[in-house]
């Protein structure tokens, strides 16, 4: 029964603004979200026309599609557009929309930073695809190796768009991060201790710790090569005492980590649909919690294996190998729990379940084919040929789009109401898989014939041609499946059937409230006494009760246990986040172009600040209140 | 020898590339096994679960499976860490006897050889052909005077980085005489992907002829033409980047033309060396490879025609 009354009040108290002004405002974790899916998948879009592009150009040997300065914006837009504007953001939206709700609470910790990050973010994509539609794109590859990106080989402004872009998406995903963390330790239903946690949690709250964790080393990377380049000062330049190889250890002490921060969800995802269409717990959960804690700390100790090729001491190579092999054995663990969960379950095929199979097959083969890049001498054949590329896509495709895709189709739902069109949705599965693996599986072939990567074309007469043009068919396939996925979406977010509160019949807690949720989430905070939390409620399980209707009040929860601690009133709607993200978006940018930026970004990040800040008067009766 | 193989990591011309050929074998069977064996397991659990009408709501009887499965991972994983590390091993420069010394070094983008000698007049120069003899060792030192590149000859061996402002080494040895084609593997700027060259392994008497020929000055013009080409060479600004030993032409920014004639490619193994394609070259490098740092000659078709002749002639 819903209580009318309670209804009408909380929906006022939580009104979300609507329109331009609304968001530009709005806060709601819902919001933000939602707004952070979108805009990763618009980048995600862009990356793959880019891919499209490029796949085109080397469908020939000697073709004349693009010029070779432009391939190499391509690839170099492509591959940071599909790491730093599409991989994290995504899955910290996710997280942002999804969790709260998982977690049975109304709103995020540090709302307003995450209203920051989001338009941090916004501005560095833009900026990034500013640059590249007026033809200045970077065009060093998304590592931007010192010294082809540094001031002698890079000059102009191409490379500062880079780096300044990854300043501003970093901050988003750092901002995200820590409100995120908090959330997640202070925001649970009471009940949900930490060992209750939906996996999906657990992913969110890994991969947070590895974005605190790994952003900062590229950051330090992406503003000492900023500074080289603006005031010369000379941290990769060997000839003024400078290291060349610094650059690579910092980016990749970062980029490594990166890939499990895109990855640890993606598992989280597949335990999440595992257990939903198998109707069982996935087992092994401390196992499986461990196995995500286990890959995230290996994860920081593998970085070395970008570098093998780079005449490092040979011992210290021997430990990076271990320790790449090392980090198969938490994910075998996952896969091996799935396979067991379905063996003990029921197998329901919707499409979400679909994905479970593709990442099945696609990524436990870049898993083994990782193994094989761990070794130092297949390594030193197989680095930086079309094998890795192959590699890179299995697991990062395999591992975190097919799960994403099942997911969004699972989600969806949750989000709009509507249900996804199933027969589309197999379809869009069908030329997904087919198109992924005939656009890769060939890359294994041409690396170790021969084929580098980064190449805008190759002779005639290597013998690549075939497998070149059969990559390139697998690519508009593919592409096809992209717009399939996005002709569902449209078709049934108009016409779809209409999904009910929990039409999977599943377990965590954002199925307990109505599809889309109300924008205060839960009329009453529901509270929980196991893991599978619907599937586990009492007939008479309490719901919790007490709080001001008219005020935006969320529960805290004590760290451990989730013990109800006391409650908070969090932030209404303001424009001060916005306003500091555009003030340090100006400061940034125009660092680009003279050193004043900075003083100029800090006085208009001060304002913003104060604004944000400003003592706000407080409730009459806690003034009664006061003794 | 194919033209298709002479790029290529599965057709091992060397006991190095041979070493990792074996190791890839040995992981490639390794990882097919594993990848089936969970396939395997996956059907066998979707065909139970496709039969029952409802979840098991019994505890899982499947610690033991779990167990069986990850200490199988394990020891697989053992067993290919060892291989790899064995590998390794093998493939280790240090201590290995050589008979002779190469410097490498890249430039944006061609590949500049030089064979070492204690005697500074027996140094020989040449660029974008790597000339080795059969059955011997050979260090190469790796340098580079711009960005990083990479060294690879996949039929011989693996990767190693040319980094500016430190030098590796690098032992490589070819078994079968022939033609093998390497390509640098770093990205290093607009003509990434056409900084190639050739290996040519050659029997040891051959070697030596071909040594002592780069060893010595370029010819001198014989023919009319030539001598005319000698002079447009030294008059224009060919000489700003180029060396041609035996002449007043000693700069060492582009490739060193000594013998410029007797090489096969030209444009960093782009195209076969040949009179039209030469001119091409020298009239519009950036033509056949856009963004190259050698700038366009608008020369006097006789000019061209000359120089082209004295070019050809150095063998």
């Amino acid at each position: 029964m819903i209580d009318l009354e309670l209804h009408v009040q909380l929906a006022e108290t939580w009104r979300k603004p609507r329109g331009l002004w609304g968001w530009l405002t709005d806060n709601h974790h819902t919001t933000i979200g939602m707004n952070f899916i979108v805009t990763s998948f618009v980048f995600f879009l862009l990356g793959g026309i880019e891919a499209i592009l490029m796949r085109t150009q080397l469908a020939r040997p000697e073709n004349h599609f693009v010029t070779n300065d432009f391939y190499n914006q391509l690839f170099t837009t492509h591959g940071s557009t599909m790491m730093f504007l599409f991989a994290v953001p995504m899955i910290e939206g996710l997280g942002i929309y999804i969790v709260p709700l998982m977690l049975g609470t109304r709103q995020m910790s540090f709302p307003r930073l995450n209203q920051f990050s989001y338009f941090s973010y916004l501005i560095g994509g833009l900026l990034l695809y500013a640059g590249f539609f007026l033809n200045f794109g970077p065009d060093a590859g998304w590592f931007s190796y010192v010294p082809l990106s540094g001031p002698e080989f890079a000059p102009g402004k191409r490379i500062d768009i880079w780096a300044q872009m990854i300043t501003f998406t970093e901050i988003g995903s750092l901002g995200g991060a820590v409100s995120m963390i908090a959330t997640i330790f202070k925001h649970r239903a009471p009940g949900m201790s930490l060992n209750r946690m939906p996996l999906f949690v657990w992913g969110e709250l890994v991969t947070s710790f590895m974005i605190v964790f790994a952003m900062p080393a590229v950051m330090v990377a992406s503003s000492m090569l900023a500074s080289d380049r603006l005031i010369a000062t000379q941290f990769f330049n060997k000839a003024e005492g400078g290291d060349v190889l610094l650059w690579q250890h910092l980016f990749w002490f970062f980029g490594h980590p990166e890939v499990y921060i895109i990855f640890i969800p993606g598992t989280t995802m597949m335990s999440t649909l595992v257990s939903a269409f198998t109707k069982r717990p996935v087992f092994g959960y401390v196992g499986m919690v461990l196995s995500l804690v286990a890959t995230a700390f290996v994860g920081f100790g593998v970085w070395v294996h970008h570098m093998f090729a780079t005449g490092l001491p040979e011992l210290g190579l021997s430990f990076f190998t271990a320790s790449s092999v090392l980090i198969t054995i938490p994910t075998a663990f996952q896969v091996f729990s799935w396979i067991i969960t379905i063996f003990h379950g029921k197998f329901i095929v919707r499409t979400p379940m679909l994905y479970v199979l593709g990442f099945l097959f696609i990524f436990v083969m870049g898993g083994l084919s990782g193994v094989m890049l761990a070794s130092t001498p297949l390594d030193w054949q197989l680095h930086d040929t079309f094998f890795v590329v192959a590699h890179l896509h299995y697991v990062l495709i395999g591992g975190m789009l097919f799960p994403l895709i099942g997911a969004l189709t699972y989600w969806f739902p949750k989000f709009t109401g509507k249900m996804m069109n199933e027969t589309l949705g197999r379809w869009t599965f069908a030329f997904f898989f087919v198109g992924f693996n005939l656009t890769f599986f060939p890359m294994h072939n041409l690396g170790l014939h021969g084929m580098p990567r980064r190449v805008y074309t190759y002779l005639p007469t290597m013998g690549w041609n075939n497998l070149n043009m059969l990559s390139t068919v697998g690519a508009y396939v593919l592409g096809v499946g992209v717009l399939l996925f996005m002709a569902n979406a449209v078709i049934s977010l108009r016409s779809g059937a209409i999904a009910g509160d929990n039409p999977w019949g599943s377990f965590s807690l954002e199925w307990f409230t109505s599809s889309p949720p109300p924008p205060y989430n839960f009329l009453y905070l529901p509270t929980t006494r196991d893991r599978y939390e619907i599937w586990t409620m009492a007939d008479d399980q309490p719901l919790v009760t007490g709080f001001r209707p008219d005020r935006r009040e969320v529960l805290i929860t004590k760290l451990m246990d989730a013990f109800p601690d006391h409650k908070i009133e969090t932030p209404r709607p303001t424009i001060w986040p916005t306003l500091l993200a555009g003030a340090t978006g100006i400061g940034v940018i125009t660092a680009i172009f003279t050193p004043w930026g900075v003083p100029l970004g800090m006085l208009l990040a001060g304002i913003a600040l104060t604004g944000w800040f400003w003592p706000k008067p407080p409730h009459h009766e806690l003034l009664e209140e006061q003794p | 020898m194919t033209s298709s193989s002479y790029q290529d990591a599965l057709h091992p011309a060397g006991p190095y590339a041979n070493t990792i050929v074996g190791v890839w074998w040995f992981y490639l069977i390794v990882c097919t096994i594993v990848f089936v064996a969970v396939w395997i397991a996956l059907f066998i659990a979707i065909r139970r679960a496709r039969r029952r009408v409802e979840p098991d709501t019994l505890a899982p009887r499947a610690p033991r499976a779990m167990m069986l499965a990850l200490a199988a991972t394990t020891g697989l994983l053992l067993a290919m860490l060892v291989s790899s590390i064995a590998g390794a091993r093998a493939l280790s420069p240090q201590g290995k006897a050589v008979t002779r010394e190469i410097q490498v070094t890249g430039h944006q983008w061609w590949w500049d050889i030089q064979y070492l000698d204690e005697r500074s007049d027996h140094i020989a120069q040449t660029a974008n052909e790597l000339h080795v003899p059969v059955g011997e060792r050979v260090r190469i030192i790796l340098a580079s005077s711009d960005v990083i590149h990479s060294f690879w000859v996949p039929n011989l061996h693996g990767k190693r980085d040319l980094i500016p402002g430190q030098k590796s080494i690098f032992v490589i040895q070819a078994d079968k005489a022939g033609l093998y084609r390497a390509q640098c593997a770093e990205f290093c700027g607009l003509q990434h992907a056409k900084m190639a060259f050739i290996v040519i392994a050659e029997p040891k008497h051959d070697f030596e002829q071909w040594l002592a020929t780069m060893r010595a000055s370029a010819a001198q013009p014989k023919t009319a033409d030539e001598q005319r080409g000698q002079q447009v060479f030294l008059s224009t600004s060919c000489g700003m980047c180029h060396a041609i030993k035996g002449t007043s032409a000693g700069s060492r920014v582009g490739p060193d033309l000594t013998h410029v004639g007797s090489r096969r490619t030209l444009g960093a193994a782009v195209i076969p060396n040949n009179r039209g394609n030469l001119s091409g070259w020298i009239a519009d490098a950036g033509g056949v490879k856009p963004g190259v740092l050698m700038p366009p000659n608008p020369l006097d078709p006789d000019d061209l025609h000359a120089l082209v002749a004295y070019l050809e002639s150095l063998k």
